[in-house]
C-alpha cells in the first residue's frame, strides 16, 4: 500500500462523510449538539484541499498531513481525536514508500493509542474508540489467522460496524451524551459511527485494489 | 429555519465584521477569528485568553477590553475554536508574564485548549489553563465528562481580568480565578431548543408545555423534562440544586442569564423570586447582573450563576471594566 493508497483512503472517506453528514449530525442531535456531520465533512473538505496542495510522497505524510489538517480547522471534540489518531497513524508508519497490512495495523493501534491518551476512554464508554478498538483487534486477530489484506480489513470494518451498534445499548460515560445520563442509552455514538464509516473507507478501497 | 443571516456558512465571519464595525477598541482578525484588545499586549501584564463556539454572545468577544479578557477566539457555532487560533490569540496578548487560559468544561474545548497550551509552551510562552465547571445539573461527575463550564466563566473573566491589571503574577491570577470558579454554582433551565444554522433544525424537541431542567449552553438536553410550572417554581428547582450542592449563605454575586431568546421582563421576574428565595434563606445579594450574558442562540430560557463572594472578590467585581458588554467604573 502507497501513498496513492492512502490518499484514496482519505478521499472515500471525505466521501462518505459527506454523503452521511446529515445522518451523523442527527446521530448527535440525539445526544450531543447536533454538529458532528457538519465538522467532520467540514474537516475533509479542509483535508482533501490540503493534500491537493502538498507533496505527500509516503504513506506516513498523508496520514501526518490529514491529522494536522483536521486538528487546524475542525474543532469540536471530533478534531483533536481523530487528527491525533490520523497523526499518530502517520508516524508509526515512518518514511516508507510502501506498508504491508501489518505496518498498517501497527499503525491503527498508533492511532488507538493517541485517541485513548488525549480522550481518556476506555471501551465500553460509549465513544469512537468502541468502533476502533475492537476494528484493530480483529485486524490483528485476521493477519495472525493468515488472511489476505483485503480479508483482514473487511474483518476491521466489520467489527468497527458491529462495535459502533453495541454503543446503542450503552449509557455514556465520557463526552458530551455523558450529560445525558441514562437518556444516552438507545442511541449509537456519532463518533463510534464515523470511526466505522472511514474504516468502512479503508476496505472499500483495500477490495477495489485487489480486484 | 428562520434566521438574520445571509448563508449558514458565514455566520461567524459575518458577525465578526460587524464586531469589528461596531467597537473600535476591539482588533478583529476575521480571517482566523480572533478578537483583541486594540491596543494590543500591556508589557508586564499577565494576558487573558478564552474561547469557545460562537452562538453564546456575549460570551467571549463582547468580553475583551479593559479589566476582563485580552482575547478571545470563537469556534464554529456552539463547536470549540482550534488550537491554531487559540496559539494565535496566546501570542498576541503575551506581555512576557505569562497567559491565562479560560476554559469551560466541555470536551471539545478541553481537547483544543491543551494542544494550544502545548504549542505556546513550545514557543516559550507559559500557560496556565482553569477549567471552569459551575454546572450542578450535572449530578455524578465521576461518571461523566464533570461539570460544564457555564455562567461562572463570566466571573471568573471579570474578576481575573481585573486582579491581572494590577501587574500581578500568573500563578496568583490563576489561583484567583480558580477560587471565583470553586465559589460558584450554576443551573440553567430551557423553554425551548434552538436551531444551529448549519443544521437548520432544532437541536432537540420540546413540547409546547414542556421544560429542560438542568441544560448546559449549546442546547444539549439537561437533567430532566417537566411540564411547564410558574417561574416560582421553576427558579426555586434551579436554586434548590444550587443549594444542596453549595449551602447559599452569605453576601452573594448573583446572575439571572437570558439564554437569548428571553424577554428582559421575564428576567426581571425571575430575578425577583430569586431575590425572595434567598432572603427567605437568610442569604444577601451584594451584587448582581440582570441580562443576556451567556447565551445559546435564541433559546428560551436562563441560567442562575452564585458566587459566595468575598471582601477581596467584591472589591475585584467591583473594579473598573471596559468591555462592550460589561461596562462601569472608569
Amino acid at each position: 500500500m502507497d501513498a496513492a493508497f492512502f490518499r484514496a483512503w482519505i478521499a472515500e472517506s471525505a466521501a462518505v462523510v459527506e454523503s452521511q453528514r446529515d445522518h451523523l449530525t442527527q446521530l448527535d442531535a440525539a445526544i450531543g449538539d447536533a454538529d458532528h456531520g457538519i465538522n467532520l465533512a467540514r474537516g475533509f473538505d479542509a483535508v482533501t484541499a490540503a493534500l491537493d496542495q502538498a507533496a505527500t510522497p509516503t504513506p506516513g505524510s498523508v496520514l501526518k498531513l490529514a491529522g494536522s489538517t483536521l486538528i487546524s480547522k475542525v474543532g469540536g471534540a471530533s478534531g483533536p481525536l481523530y487528527g491525533m489518531a490520523l497523526r499518530q497513524a502517520g508516524k508509526a508508519l515512518g518514511d516508507a514508500l510502501d506498508v504491508d497490512a501489518g505496518a498498517l495495523a501497527g499503525a491503527l493501534d498508533a492511532a488507538l493509542a493517541g485517541v485513548q491518551k488525549l480522550g481518556a476512554a476506555q471501551e465500553g464508554e460509549k465513544t469512537m474508540v468502541d468502533a476502533l478498538a475492537p476494528a484493530t483487534s480483529a485486524l490483528a486477530v485476521a493477519l495472525a489467522e493468515g488472511a489476505s489484506p483485503a480479508d483482514a480489513l473487511s474483518a476491521l470494518a466489520a467489527a468497527a460496524e458491529a462495535g459502533a451498534q453495541a454503543t446503542i445499548s450503552m449509557q455514556a460515560l465520557k463526552g458530551r451524551a455523558s450529560y445525558l445520563g441514562p437518556r444516552s442509552v438507545g442511541h449509537e455514538d456519532p463518533g463510534a459511527a464515523s470511526t466505522a464509516l472511514i474504516l468502512r473507507a479503508l476496505r472499500d478501497v483495500a477490495l477495489r485494489q485487489a480486484r | 429555519m428562520k434566521k438574520l443571516i445571509n448563508s449558514p456558512d458565514t455566520v461567524v465571519a459575518d458577525a465578526l465584521a460587524g464586531v469589528a464595525a461596531a467597537h473600535p477598541s476591539l482588533a478583529v482578525d476575521i480571517e482566523n477569528k480572533v478578537i483583541t484588545r486594540s491596543g494590543g499586549a500591556t508589557a508586564g501584564k499577565v494576558g487573558l485568553v478564552s474561547g469557545g463556539g460562537a452562538g453564546h454572545e456575549p460570551l467571549h468577544g463582547g468580553f475583551v477590553g479593559y479589566g476582563m479578557l485580552d482575547a478571545a477566539c470563537p469556534g464554529e457555532v456552539f463547536t470549540s475554536p482550534v488550537p491554531d487560533q487559540m496559539l494565535a490569540a496566546t501570542k498576541a496578548v503575551d506581555g512576557g508574564a505569562g497567559v491565562l487560559h479560560v476554559v469551560k468544561n466541555y470536551t471539545g474545548d478541553v481537547l483544543n485548549f491543551q494542544m494550544a497550551a502545548e504549542l505556546a509552551e513550545d514557543e516559550g510562552i507559559e500557560v496556565v489553563p482553569v477549567v471552569v465547571n459551575d454546572d450542578v445539573a450535572v449530578q455524578d461527575s465521576l461518571y461523566t465528562a464533570g461539570r460544564r463550564g457555564t455562567g461562572a466563566t463570566v466571573f471568573v473573566e471579570k474578576i481575573a481580568g481585573a486582579l491581572a491589571e494590577r501587574a500581578v503574577p500568573l500563578g496568583e491570577v490563576a489561583a484567583t480565578a480558580r477560587e471565583v470558579n470553586d465559589r460558584s454554582r450554576s443551573f440553567g433551565i430551557a423553554l425551548t431548543s434552538c436551531t444551529v444554522p448549519a443544521a437548520g433544525k432544532p437541536t432537540f424537541e420540546l413540547g409546547e408545555h414542556e421544560i429542560e431542567l438542568g441544560i448546559g449552553i449549546h442546547g444539549e438536553p439537561g437533567r430532566t423534562r417537566a411540564p411547564l410550572a410558574t417561574a416560582r417554581d421553576i427558579t426555586a428547582a434551579a436554586l434548590d440544586a444550587i443549594d444542596a450542592d453549595m449551602p447559599l449563605t452569605g453576601d452573594l454575586l448573583v446572575m439571572v442569564n437570558g439564554m437569548g431568546g428571553t424577554p428582559l421582563i421575564e428576567l426581571y421576574l425571575v430575578y425577583n423570586e430569586v431575590h425572595k428565595y434567598l432572603a427567605a434563606k437568610g442569604a444577601r445579594i451584594t451584587r448582581n447582573l440582570v441580562g443576556n450574558y451567556i447565551t445559546s442562540l435564541e433559546m428560551q430560557g436562563f441560567s442562575v450563576t452564585v458566587c459566595r463572594l468575598t471582601d477581596s472578590l467584591t472589591d475585584l467585581w467591583d473594579a473598573p471594566v471596559q468591555t462592550p458588554a460589561l461596562r462601569w467604573g472608569r
